[in-house]
C-alpha cells in the first residue's frame, strides 16, 4: 500500500505503514514472534488514519483530488465497463485525447461513458493534455452523446479537468462556443445523464460535459467557478506568489462535495476509501458502479419528456438573490 | 461644427495632458482628443480610428430602442452572499458599493422593448456593475428573459458585456452558465429567433453561455471576445499572443460570429435580422407589409 507519491499531510501515516510492513518482514525472516508489537501498531495506524483523514480541510480534500495516484477515467472505465468499445473523433477537427468515451455495458446494460482523462505518467499526462479539453473535445462528446440519444442509450460521463484548455489554438476552434452549445444540447437530450465529477471539475471546462439529471462527487473531489489558485491570483494580485494563498482562497470558494451537497447543487457524495480513491482503486470503482446503476435505474423508468422537464426545472430553480 | 474641428489640433498639442473630465475625452485607441458633445453625437465613436467606447446600459437603450423606452422587469432582484465570501471587502460591501456607485441593482437591466416596431424581450449587461460579471441575479435575470421570450413568442434580443463567471458566489454563478444554455434550449425548439449583440469585452463564462448562443451573434467592432483571459493564456503558451487576438475580427475570422457591425448600425442591423426571421411588422417597414406574422 505504501507505495509512489505522498502528499505532506499523508506522510506520517505512510511512514507508519512502512514502520508495520518492515516490522512483518524482519519477524517472518528471523521467525521472531512480533504479533503482539505489530498489533499495537496496528491499533495506532488505524487512529492515525481516522485522525488524519476524517477531518480534511477544503484544502487538503483538493490535494487529494488533485492526487498523483488518483485513479484516472480510464481506470473506471475498465473496472466498471464490460466489454468497451472506445469511440474516436468529433467528426470535424480532431480526437481530442483529453476527452475518451465509447460504448459499453454497465450490468448488462448498454450505456455511452464518457471521461475527462488526465493520464499517471508524464508521457501519459503529455499526450492526454492534462486532462485539459480542447474544443474538438467537446464536440466529440457531443457527438457521442447525440449517437446515444438517437440509440436510447444512457450517458454517464466521468469529469475529471484542471480547466477547458486556454491556448490560442482553443480560442481559435471556438472554446466558449464549444461549452456553450453542449450546456443548451445537453440539455435536449432525452436519455438519462448521469455526471460524476471524479477528481477536478473546473469551472466551464467541467461545465462543459457537466449538464446531468443526477450530478454526483466523490468525496475528496472540487467543483467551481474557478480553481483556487485563479481565485488566489485575482484576490491576491500584489502578493509577490499569490499560489500560497490557494488554501484560504479553497476555504473561501466552498468547492467540494460536502460544500456543493449543502448548496443542493449535487445529488449524492459517493464515499472513498479512507485516505482516498488512491488507496483502493477497486474499492472505489465498486462504489460508483453501485450507485451509477441505482441512479440509471431511477431515471430509466421516467419518460423521455419528463426527464428532460425533470432536467430543465433543476437548473431553472438555481440561484441565491433577493426578489 | 466644421469651425470647431479645425480649432481643436492646435488646441490639444498646447494642453497635451491632464483633459477635464466630460468636456473632452482622449481616444483610447489612437489617442485622438475628441469634444463630449461630438463624441456622444457619434454615440461614442472615436471619429478618427472608429474605436467604440465603451457605454452604459441606458445608452444602448436609448440607441436600439424605439423611442429609447424598455419596459424594466424584476429591476428589484439584488445579490445574497451564498459563500459568505471573504475578499478584502465582504461581498455584500462590494454588491452595496457597486450599487450606490452605479445606480443598478446587478449586472443587467431587462425587460420588454419595441424594435423596428416590434416587440422584443430585451436585456443589456452593465460592465460598470462588477466588471458585468454574471452571478445568480443576472443568470435569474437572463432567465426570466428568455422565459418572457417563450411566453409571448417575441424575440429576444441580449446585449452582452461582461468579464464572465463572479467569482463570489462560486459555484452558483457557474450554474447560471447552465440555467440560462438550459432554457435557450427551449428557445431553439420553439424557433424563436435570440439575437446576441457582443460588446467589449465579451469573455469566459458569459461566451461560454448565452452569448455564443445566438441564432445570429454580432459583435462591435474590435471588442475583445474570447473564453480564457490573455494573462491565462500567455502563462500557459509562454508566448506573447498575436496582434489582434481575441477580438471582434478574430472571432469572425474563425467562424464563431456572424458579423461585426459598427454601432451607429446596430439598431437597423437588429431590426432587419429580426424581420428577415419573423416577417415584417407594422411600422418601420410598413412598406414591405405582406403575410402577417404568426404573433
Amino acid at each position: 500500500m505504501a507505495t509512489g507519491i505522498y502528499l505532506d499531510f499523508e506522510k506520517p501515516v505512510i511512514e507508519l505503514e512502512k514502520r508495520i510492513d518492515e516490522m512483518r518482514e524482519f519477524a517472518s525472516d528471523e521467525n521472531l514472534e512480533l504479533t503482539r508489537e505489530i498489533r499495537l501498531l496496528e491499533h495506532k495506524l488505524k487512529k492515525l488514519r481516522q485522525d488524519t483523514f476524517s477531518q480534511l480541510t477544503r484544502w487538503q480534500r483538493i490535494q487529494l483530488a488533485r492526487h498523483p495516484m488518483r485513479p484516472c477515467a480510464d481506470e473506471y472505465i475498465e473496472l466498471i465497463i464490460d466489454d468497451y468499445i472506445a469511440l474516436h473523433g468529433d467528426r470535424g477537427f480532431a480526437d481530442d485525447k483529453a476527452m475518451i468515451g465509447g460504448l459499453g455495458r454497465i450490468d448488462d446494460k448498454p450505456v455511452l461513458i464518457l471521461g475527462q482523462q488526465k493520464g499517471r505518467t508524464t508521457k501519459q499526462k503529455l499526450l492526454h493534455n492534462f486532462g485539459m479539453c480542447h474544443p474538438e473535445g467537446y464536440r466529440k462528446a457531443m457527438r457521442l452523446m447525440n449517437l446515444a440519444d438517437r440509440f436510447g442509450r444512457p450517458v454517464v460521463i466521468l469529469i475529471d479537468t484542471p480547466g477547458a484548455f486556454p491556448g490560442i489554438e482553443a480560442e481559435e476552434r471556438g472554446q466558449a462556443e464549444a461549452i456553450a452549445q453542449n450546456i443548451r444540447d445537453m440539455a435536449a437530450l432525452s436519455v438519462p445523464v448521469v455526471c460524476l465529477i471524479i477528481g477536478e471539475g473546473a469551472s466551464g471546462g467541467a461545465l462543459g460535459v457537466g449538464i446531468g439529471d443526477r450530478v454526483l462527487m466523490l468525496e475528496n473531489s472540487w467543483y467551481s467557478v474557478i480553481s483556487p489558485e485563479g481565485c488566489a491570483a485575482i484576490l491576491w494580485k500584489d502578493h509577490p506568489t499569490p499560489v500560497q494563498k490557494a488554501p484560504e482562497a479553497a476555504e473561501a470558494l466552498r468547492p467540494t462535495a460536502q460544500d456543493l451537497k449543502e448548496f443542493g447543487i449535487i445529488d449524492e457524495i459517493l464515499p472513498e476509501p479512507l485516505g482516498g480513491a488512491h488507496r483502493n482503486p477497486e474499492e472505489q470503482a465498486k462504489t460508483i458502479k453501485r450507485a451509477l446503476l441505482t441512479h440509471l435505474g431511477e431515471l430509466s423508468a421516467l419518460p423521455p419528456a419528463e426527464l428532460q422537464q425533470r432536467r430543465h426545472r433543476k437548473y431553472r430553480e438555481i440561484g441565491h438573490f433577493a426578489e | 461644427m466644421e469651425w470647431f474641428r479645425k480649432k481643436k489640433e492646435p488646441l490639444v498639442r498646447q494642453t497635451k495632458k491632464e483633459i477635464p473630465d466630460g468636456l473632452w475625452t482622449k481616444c483610447k485607441s489612437c489617442g485622438e482628443v475628441i469634444y463630449g458633445r461630438e463624441l456622444e453625437q457619434r454615440l461614442w465613436v472615436c471619429p478618427a480610428c472608429g474605436y467604440h467606447f465603451r457605454i452604459r446600459y441606458n445608452q444602448y437603450i436609448e440607441l436600439l430602442l424605439d423611442d429609447g423606452k424598455l419596459e424594466e422587469f424584476d429591476a428589484s432582484l439584488t445579490s445574497r452572499d451564498p459563500l459568505n465570501f471573504k475578499d478584502r471587502i465582504s461581498y455584500t460591501e462590494r454588491i452595496r458599493k457597486s450599487q450606490a456607485k452605479t445606480g443598478l441593482k446587478d449586472a443587467i437591466v431587462c425587460g420588454i422593448g419595441r424594435i423596428g416596431g416590434r416587440t422584443i424581450s430585451f436585456g443589456v449587461m452593465d460592465f460598470a456593475f462588477v466588471g458585468g460579471s454574471m452571478g445568480s441575479v443576472v443568470g435569474e435575470k437572463v432567465a426570466r428573459a428568455i422565459e418572457r421570450s417563450l411566453e409571448r413568442k417575441i424575440p429576444l434580443v441580449l446585449v452582452c458585456c461582461s468579464g464572465g463567471a463572479r467569482m463570489q458566489e462560486g459555484i452558483f454563478s457557474l450554474m447560471q452558465m447552465a440555467k440560462t444554455g438550459v432554457l435557450l434550449s427551449e428557445l431553439k425548439a420553439e424557433r424563436i429567433p435570440y439575437i446576441a449583440v457582443l460588446t467589449n469585452p465579451t469573455t469566459a463564462g458569459v461566451t461560454a453561455s448565452y452569448a455564443s448562443l445566438g441564432d445570429v451573434i454580432i459583435a462591435e467592432p474590435h471588442a475583445q471576445l474570447g473564453f480564457a483571459g490573455p494573462r491565462v493564456i500567455r502563462q500557459t503558451i509562454g508566448q506573447e499572443l498575436p496582434e489582434g487576438f481575441q477580438s471582434s475580427e478574430f472571432f469572425l475570422e474563425h467562424g464563431f460570429l456572424d458579423a461585426v457591425c459598427p454601432r451607429r448600425d446596430l439598431r437597423h442591423t437588429v431590426s432587419l435580422l429580426i424581420e428577415y426571421l419573423c416577417g415584417p411588422t407594422s411600422g418601420v417597414h410598413e412598406t414591405l407589409k405582406a403575410p402577417a406574422p404568426e404573433s
